[in-house]
């Protein structure tokens, strides 16, 4: 399923890279040190700022939380459907962050459903 | 045609246009604004009181459990449905229910009970797969996807694309061509699981519409039991187009439906925002912008509840289906730019529903047909002769 996954670089999560995030609708995921994806999520026309109030707020729900990637879209909706599909078909469950969500909801990429399901 | 509501309609109309008042929009201001599902137990409590109004199920027929409502008051009652953020493509974020894939009530016994009795009781999803990346304008021709007999089987490869829900769907209606020389005649409707080996969901397909997206569909020699051919063999494009031209009533309702509340909008708006020390309704250039709305909303309207009308009388309504597609479509395009003019700079913003709608509009006059194929339609039914 290569193209449908967030391909971004990483960024430290600090201050100045919030600080340095656009305020435009899009995507993001947040991971600790070791890579391990603690939420996806996205900045959707509620947000005050944009990625960058979207991906703080996350951010600091979660004490690991070392680092992270975004991608700017209107389509920021599909697109986080997309990413929890792709993390559920990829780990067979959603990250902590989403988990909340329940499985049930999310759509299934590659095989079909119970195929995903019994990995 | 006489279109004076009876008491009952009245009464009907009342109190869905109270439920979408009272109920479906003020959650909306919580939601975001291209949401189109509500929080678990906002849909429960909703559900629950639509059970409680006897319309749960309004597209479900009568002996299948449904309220028994007649399209003409079904229109009508889309109308209202779809006067919300969310409205176009889910009016009421589906807590009506729905009548899951209406192909499914031409099944045999055994497929109805694998398929239709889960789906009404909620216990399956399904997906209707048609459209090919070679082409949904022309599906007799386009198909591509094949299904060849093995033993008892049929072995299905190719793809679909624009196929909506698949990716949540535990099967498929899905539409092969079983016989190369025969055209329309040589399509078969199948009933595919999402667990047979070989069935795939590619990717999602983004477009203008973030919600409600569709999916591009692999069917890589899925293995499909005889007993999986929906209707007969090689007539599966019959079943095709009777769904093609019933869907497109509601298809036009939906886009009344919010052009009339994208009416309302402007016109309140226009009567308390002030220019250079006068109200905009004042003003005839917005006079003007108001009336236009309101022709193509009446016309839209008139045109879609003649189709309703005439399908309830059971009188053949291919042309009027286009008519009012390809007209309701157009028009509520027109009708919510011209809001979105009105409102300013506000009007593109997402704090107003009407950018979503002017977005998922413009989807509408290529869903369901693109309104050339209406004209071809009509073109058809009016001067003779078919495609070349």
């Amino acid at each position: 399923m290569t193209g449908v996954r967030l391909a971004k670089h990483w960024l430290n999560l600090d201050e100045a890279a919030i600080a340095a995030l656009p305020g435009q609708l899009g995507v993001y995921e947040i991971a600790d040190a070791n890579g391990g994806t603690l939420e996806l999520g996205f900045a959707g026309g509620r947000s005050r700022f944009g990625l960058r109030s979207a991906i703080a707020e996350a951010a600091a729900k979660h004490e690991a939380a070392a680092r992270f990637r975004y991608e700017v879209t209107m389509q920021y909706w599909s697109r986080f459907e997309e990413l929890l599909a792709v993390y559920l078909a990829d780990h067979g469950e959603l990250p902590p962050g989403n988990a909340d969500r329940g499985e049930q909801r999310v759509g299934r990429l590659g095989a079909g459903r119970i195929a995903v399901q019994g990995r | 045609m006489d279109f004076e509501l009876s008491t009952e309609q009245k009464l009907i109309l009342e109190t869905v246009r109270r439920f979408v008042r009272e109920e479906i929009v003020p959650l909306e201001a919580d939601l975001d604004p291209d949401a189109s599902e509500l929080p678990p137990h906002h849909r429960e409590r909703l559900v629950a009181m639509t059970k409680e109004l006897g319309f749960y199920g309004l597209d479900i027929p009568a002996e299948y459990g449904g309220p028994g409502i007649d399209l003409t008051t079904r229109t009508l009652m889309a109308f209202e449905m779809a006067q919300h953020r969310a409205g176009l493509y889910a009016p009421c974020y589906g807590v009506f229910g729905g009548a899951g894939l209406a192909q499914l009530y031409e099944a045999d016994d055994d497929q109805k009970e694998r398929y239709l009795y889960p789906v009404l009781r909620g216990e399956k999803r399904g997906f209707f797969a048609l459209t090919e990346p070679s082409g949904g304008s022309d599906p007799a021709r386009a198909i591509r996807t094949t299904a060849v007999r093995d033993g008892d089987d049929w072995i299905l490869d190719g793809e679909k694309t624009f196929i909506s829900g698949a990716d949540k769907a535990d099967f498929g209606i899905v539409f092969a061509r079983t016989d190369p020389e025969l055209g329309r005649k040589g399509i078969t409707c199948f009933l595919v699981d999402t667990d047979m080996p070989g069935f795939r969901v590619r990717r999602i397909v983004h477009t203008l519409r973030s919600t409600h997206y569709a999916a591009e569909l692999e069917f890589n020699r899925v293995r499909v039991p005889g007993r999986n051919v929906l209707g007969e063999v090689n007539q599966g494009f019959a079943i095709a187009n009777d769904r093609l031209s019933r869907n497109r009533i509601p298809y036009a309702a939906g886009c009344v439906g919010v052009a009339l509340k994208a009416q309302e909008m402007a016109i309140a708006y226009a009567k308390t925002r002030k220019t250079f020390g006068d109200y905009l309704s004042t003003r005839q250039a917005v006079q003007w912008m108001i009336v236009d709305n309101e022709i193509d909303l009446r016309t839209a309207r008139a045109l879609t509840l003649e189709a309703a009308a005439r399908a309830d009388a059971g009188k053949p309504f291919r042309t009027e289906a286009a008519i009012c597609k390809l007209v309701a479509s157009e028009g509520a395009s027109r009708v919510v730019d011209r809001a979105m003019q009105i409102h300013g700079g506000y009007g593109m913003t997402k704090d107003l529903p009407l950018e979503r709608w002017f977005r998922e509009l413009r989807i509408r006059r290529v869903g369901e047909g693109p309104n050339e194929i209406q004209r071809l339609i009509v073109a058809r039914d009016v001067i003779g002769g078919s495609f070349h």
